[in-house]
């Protein structure tokens, strides 16, 4: 009966599924095909990528629990820990956007409490294809409106993310979302099935026929077929995930759970294996036992569906009715489904009669590993050659190049770099009275209420810098996310990470995965900073066009005092400005601005020095923490002209006047004063302090190893910015902040019109 | 003074609601579950922000239901200050403690921001303390927002004085652009006929700590603290001439309650 085709359709290679009658020694039934699909899918299983991810970093004192747990911890002191994960949900997002995006929320925010944390932040990373085209804009209002509608309801505030539009993601848009929750350090609860004869719970939502295959379908590339496969997309509700959370957080105040999961990906399935598979246990269930919304269902539908808001409970013997309370208060069904046995099997039984039995081991431990074939993608040699003599001409999108202000206002209308506020509006991100840095002030912030401190976190990525140098790239990325949260006032103290990536059977994607995860190695290593979790996304492919490889990199930093938490904007005129790092060399390779005014993908990424990185990071922090800065902001996409004209908007007005040292990067001179403006060098930051810190300041930046110099000061209601003594641009910044403020907002109203 | 926070399953800002009125305002504050039937001897009630039961027929239509509710109006009628942010507000209209009913925002998106709001009766325990025509900036962030009644009823409720908050922009200039949902006479709070039940879509909670970006929302806080200090001064006027205390504590309560007018 287990034919090829039956094997297809489940994901599985012929060679896979020889290795499974191997361990079986018998062939499995459907529901053990089924049972093994899943786990052994990319997305369980991490198959492809398991050999890369084991070189990261992922220890340091102050990591609590890293990788391999439902989320990553860490210590932030008074006995507390920031327990925080990133996960994506980007082809159930393409297929169904509200609903993809909104249980993408709904199962970072389980990761979290599972962990016997409370959920206090959301962050998240989106990319899509041109704003331009319909499709986006249709793609884009249901994601936001699914994670808006599932954070809100739940009340916890997204208070930062970032969104790039690129047509690279136009058949494949990621939507990555990060959640962080605070526990007490002594109380984290793991996902471990341990104890023979302790009885197995079933608690939350009804057991439906949503979902089935939903790990399958991340682990398979996109075709014109693709829209036929929604009914794997699952529905969301976030109230009855609100009751779940509280009452799961009320029963891990007893001590009678022995562990906890979420039913996320590959659902029961997963949860059973994967709790048992920790413990050393086997655990025998009946599916019969389990809540359904539908009748007929069969136990291979039972085990794989991935229905929403359910957990699965390990409870001590003899505890169970003081849990079954708490769950009855809440009016949640809290079922005894099954207990923890000795054997190490994963048993499903269905009224008493066994419908499938396997290893755990072998769902787990034993699932394939492959060291995928890698080859550097030819597509290399070509984009790496930048030539700037060219540009006047290559693909210019109808700008006059010596124009900088008219270029500054291009870029600045750039939805990528354009004010986020149409989205964040829409979701609440003040409920629980903490943020104290807003979306869209740089990274977002939350104190943490009876004790001094405030958690900061950022989410960056650059997609085109990765596509350009995948190692480079997602250095950089780590060096932004971390360089974020210092800008803040926080000393960065851990990471997650979110790998998107193309089809990991492609040697050349492969390789440009390899590649990625040595760069965040490197970069992690360097800043200090663990990874202590995330996911992996491959087959981010349509038609065989796959998008740039795109690490999302979520860092935490812990802030000592949270009155002194620092935004971008600049606070008083008159104040000066610093540029902080070195000055730039115009690197231009893969920047905004080539891509925005040009049209060009090319170059390579900005050079990154690890240490001077780290210098420029610890001294923010110790800028933050002495009081001596107004405002911080880093200087990365459109650099310079851009960090900026970003440091006056939202001010009520206060724009700026700075000088700027030319650079030589071609014959042409607007091609040198565009470098200069929009150029990005990384390791760089802009500051604003009051005048008379200036000794201060410089003296701590030599001690600390940074260059540092006055470069303008604040006031007045325009932004002029000279370069090498000739002024480039000059324009009011009402202007400016309107082109800002509005570019995406017109999208939509064009639409309307 | 003791608040009473009403806890629905879906209720998400009863903590913040708690979180103000114990940490910043230094005032007792207990949480009262919605299947409770009485309020712990609550001298405020206040119906927190949130889902209530998920919301998915209507906003606060399944909480009027819930078993605390008699409790909830039996206090109102007795003269007792309640007050209902965001959800509470559209709980107290579901419940028809304040009259009128919310639409879906203007836009048909959520919104969350500051927005401006002018204070027009300063004649109700939740907005004592701010000056008539005095701006406040604090937060909102709903979906269903925008306030409705019909022309009958939205004459009666001006003609009472019943509307309490305004949006306005900056200035206090009433200004379309400046609604951010589309309510009626851009109307953001209300209050009901005995002006002891205050209905309102900011949320002050979020406004009442400097760390927080503003301090505007502790007005409505004060105002109630100040209403309830004053009443226990005539209570304990009253109990030095000899009346039994208990007895005048509650009746100076509604006494200056209703007596604010």
């Amino acid at each position: 009966m287990i034919d090829p085709q039956l094997l297809e359709r489940h994901g599985l290679k012929p060679d896979e599924y020889e290795r499974i009658v191997a361990f079986m020694g018998r062939e499995p039934n459907l529901t053990e095909l089924g049972i093994f699909s899943v786990m052994w899918s990319e997305h369980c299983s991490y198959k492809s990528s398991r050999v890369h991810l084991r070189t990261l970093p992922t220890e340091g004192p102050q990591v609590l629990q890293g990788p391999g747990e439902n989320a990553g911890a860490i210590d932030i002191g008074d006995g507390l820990a920031a327990v925080f994960k990133i996960e994506s949900h980007n082809h159930p997002s393409f297929i169904e956007p509200y609903q993809g995006a909104a249980t993408g929320v709904g199962g970072i925010i389980r990761d979290i409490f599972t962990m016997g944390a409370r959920p206090i932040a959301l962050l998240n990373s989106l990319r899509f294809g041109s704003l331009e085209t319909p499709a986006t804009r249709r793609l884009l209002e249901g994601v936001v409106a699914g994670i808006a509608g599932y954070g809100n309801s739940i009340g916890i505030p997204t208070v930062g993310g970032e969104i790039v539009f690129e047509p690279s993601y136009a058949g494949n848009p990621l939507v990555n979302v990060f959640c962080l929750g605070i526990a007490k350090a002594s109380d984290i609860i793991k996902g471990v099935a341990s104890g023979t004869g302790n009885a197995v719970y079933y608690v939350g939502a009804k057991t439906g026929r949503d979902g089935i295959h939903g790990a399958t379908m991340a682990s398979a590339e996109f075709d014109e077929k693709s829209a036929e496969k929604r009914p794997a997309v699952q529905v969301g509700d976030p109230f009855m995930e609100k009751l779940l959370l509280e009452a799961c957080l009320e029963v891990m105040q007893t001590d009678a759970l022995v562990g906890i999961q979420d039913m996320g990906a590959a659902g029961l399935t997963c949860s059973t294996t994967e709790m048992g598979s920790r413990g050393g246990a086997g655990v025998e269930i009946d599916v019969s036992l389990v809540p359904q919304r539908e009748s007929g269902m069969t136990p291979y539908e039972i085990m794989l569906s991935e229905s929403q808001e359910r957990m699965l409970l390990v409870v001590k013997r003899g505890r169970e009715a003081e849990v079954e309370r708490i769950f009855d208060k809440w009016e949640l069904h809290a079922v005894h489904i099954g207990e923890v046995t000795t054997d190490g099997m994963l048993r499903v039984k269905e009224r008493g009669s066994v419908v499938a039995e396997i290893p755990n081991r072998a769902l787990t431990d034993e699932a394939p590993v492959y060291q995928r074939p890698m080859e550097a993608p030819t597509y290399l040699r070509d984009v790496e050659r930048l030539d700037l003599e060219a540009l006047g001409s290559e693909g210019a999108r109808g700008f006059q190049p010596g124009d900088h202000t008219a270029t500054l206002l291009a870029l600045l209308g750039s939805p990528t770099i354009a004010s986020k506020k149409w989205i964040y509006r829409q979701y609440d991100h003040m409920v629980r009275t903490n943020t104290i840095n807003m979306p869209g002030y740089g990274a977002g912030v939350v104190r943490i209420k009876g004790t001094d401190r405030a958690l900061a976190m950022s989410l960056d990525g650059n997609g085109r810098y990765c596509y350009l140098d995948p190692y480079r790239g997602a250095m950089l990325a780590v060096a932004e996310a971390a360089r974020n949260v210092a800008c803040a006032g926080a000393a960065p103290l851990g990471a997650t990470n979110c790998l998107n990536f193309g089809n990991p059977e492609r040697p050349a994607i492969m390789w440009q995965f390899a590649r990625a995860v040595e760069g965040i190695g490197a970069a992690c290593r360097a800043l200090d900073v663990p990874i202590t979790g995330g996911n992996v996304s491959l087959y981010n492919e349509t038609d065989g066009n796959a998008i740039y490889p795109t690490p999302t990199i979520g860092v935490v930093g812990l802030l000592e005092h949270a009155d002194r938490v620092v935004s971008r904007q600049f606070k008083e005129s008159g104040d000066l400005i610093l540029l902080l790092g070195a000055p730039g060399t115009g690197e231009l390779g893969g920047s905004e601005y080539l891509n925005r005014l040009h049209g060009v993908v090319r170059g390579v990424p900005p050079a990154l020095d690890l240490a001077a990185e780290r210098a420029l990071q610890q001294l923010l922090v110790t800028l933050a923490a002495q009081r001596l800065v107004r405002s911080a902001h880093d200087c990365s996409d459109g650099g310079i002209g851009v960090a900026i004209a970003e440091c006056c908007f939202d001010t009520g007005g206060t724009g700026a006047e700075l000088s700027l040292d030319a650079v030589n990067v071609a014959r042409d001179p607007q091609v040198n004063v565009a470098a200069a403006l929009f150029g990005e060098s990384a390791s760089r930051a802009i500051v604003s302090i009051a005048a008379d810190a200036v000794t201060e300041v410089l003296e701590r930046a030599a001690a600390g190893g940074v260059p540092a110099r006055v470069i303008g000061e604040t006031g007045g209601n325009r932004l002029r910015i000279s370069v090498g003594g000739a002024v480039a641009i000059d324009e009011s910044l009402d202007a400016a902040e309107r082109v800002w403020s509005t570019a995406i907002d017109q999208y939509f109203a064009k639409r309307v019109a | 003074m003791r608040f009473g926070i009403v806890v629905f399953p879906g209720s998400n800002c009863d903590e913040d609601a708690f979180h103000a009125a114990r940490d910043v305002f230094g005032q007792d504050a207990e949480y009262v579950w919605h299947k409770d039937t009485d309020l712990k001897g609550a001298d405020v009630v206040i119906l927190p922000g949130g889902f209530a039961h998920g919301d998915y027929l209507r906003t606060g239509a399944m909480a009027r239901f819930s078993p605390i509710m008699p409790a909830v109006r039996a206090f109102a009628d007795r003269g007792g200050p309640v007050l209902g942010i965001c959800n509470g507000f559209q709980i107290l209209l579901e419940s028809g403690l304040l009259p009128g009913a919310m639409l879906r925002n203007r836009g048909l998106k959520y919104r969350c921001e500051h927005v401006h709001v002018r204070v027009e009766q300063t004649d109700t325990p939740f907005t004592a303390a701010a000056k008539p025509g005095q701006v406040l900036q604090i937060p909102i962030g709903h979906g269903e927002g925008n306030y409705f009644a019909p022309p009958e009823m939205l004459e009666a409720i001006e003609n009472n004085r019943q509307v309490i908050l305004r949006y306005t922009d900056s200035g206090g200039h009433l200004d379309d652009g400046w609604n951010p949902n589309g309510s009626v006479h851009a109307i953001a709070g209300l209050c009901n006929e005995r002006r002891n039940v205050v209905g309102m879509m900011p949320h002050p909670e979020r406004a009442c700590e400097a760390l927080l970006g503003g301090v505007d929302g502790r007005a409505i806080f004060e105002s109630v603290v100040g209403v309830f200090r004053s009443a226990e001064r005539v209570a304990l006027q009253a109990t030095a001439v000899g009346a039994g205390r208990s007895a005048s504590v509650s009746g100076a309560r509604s006494a200056s309650v209703s007596g604010e007018r």
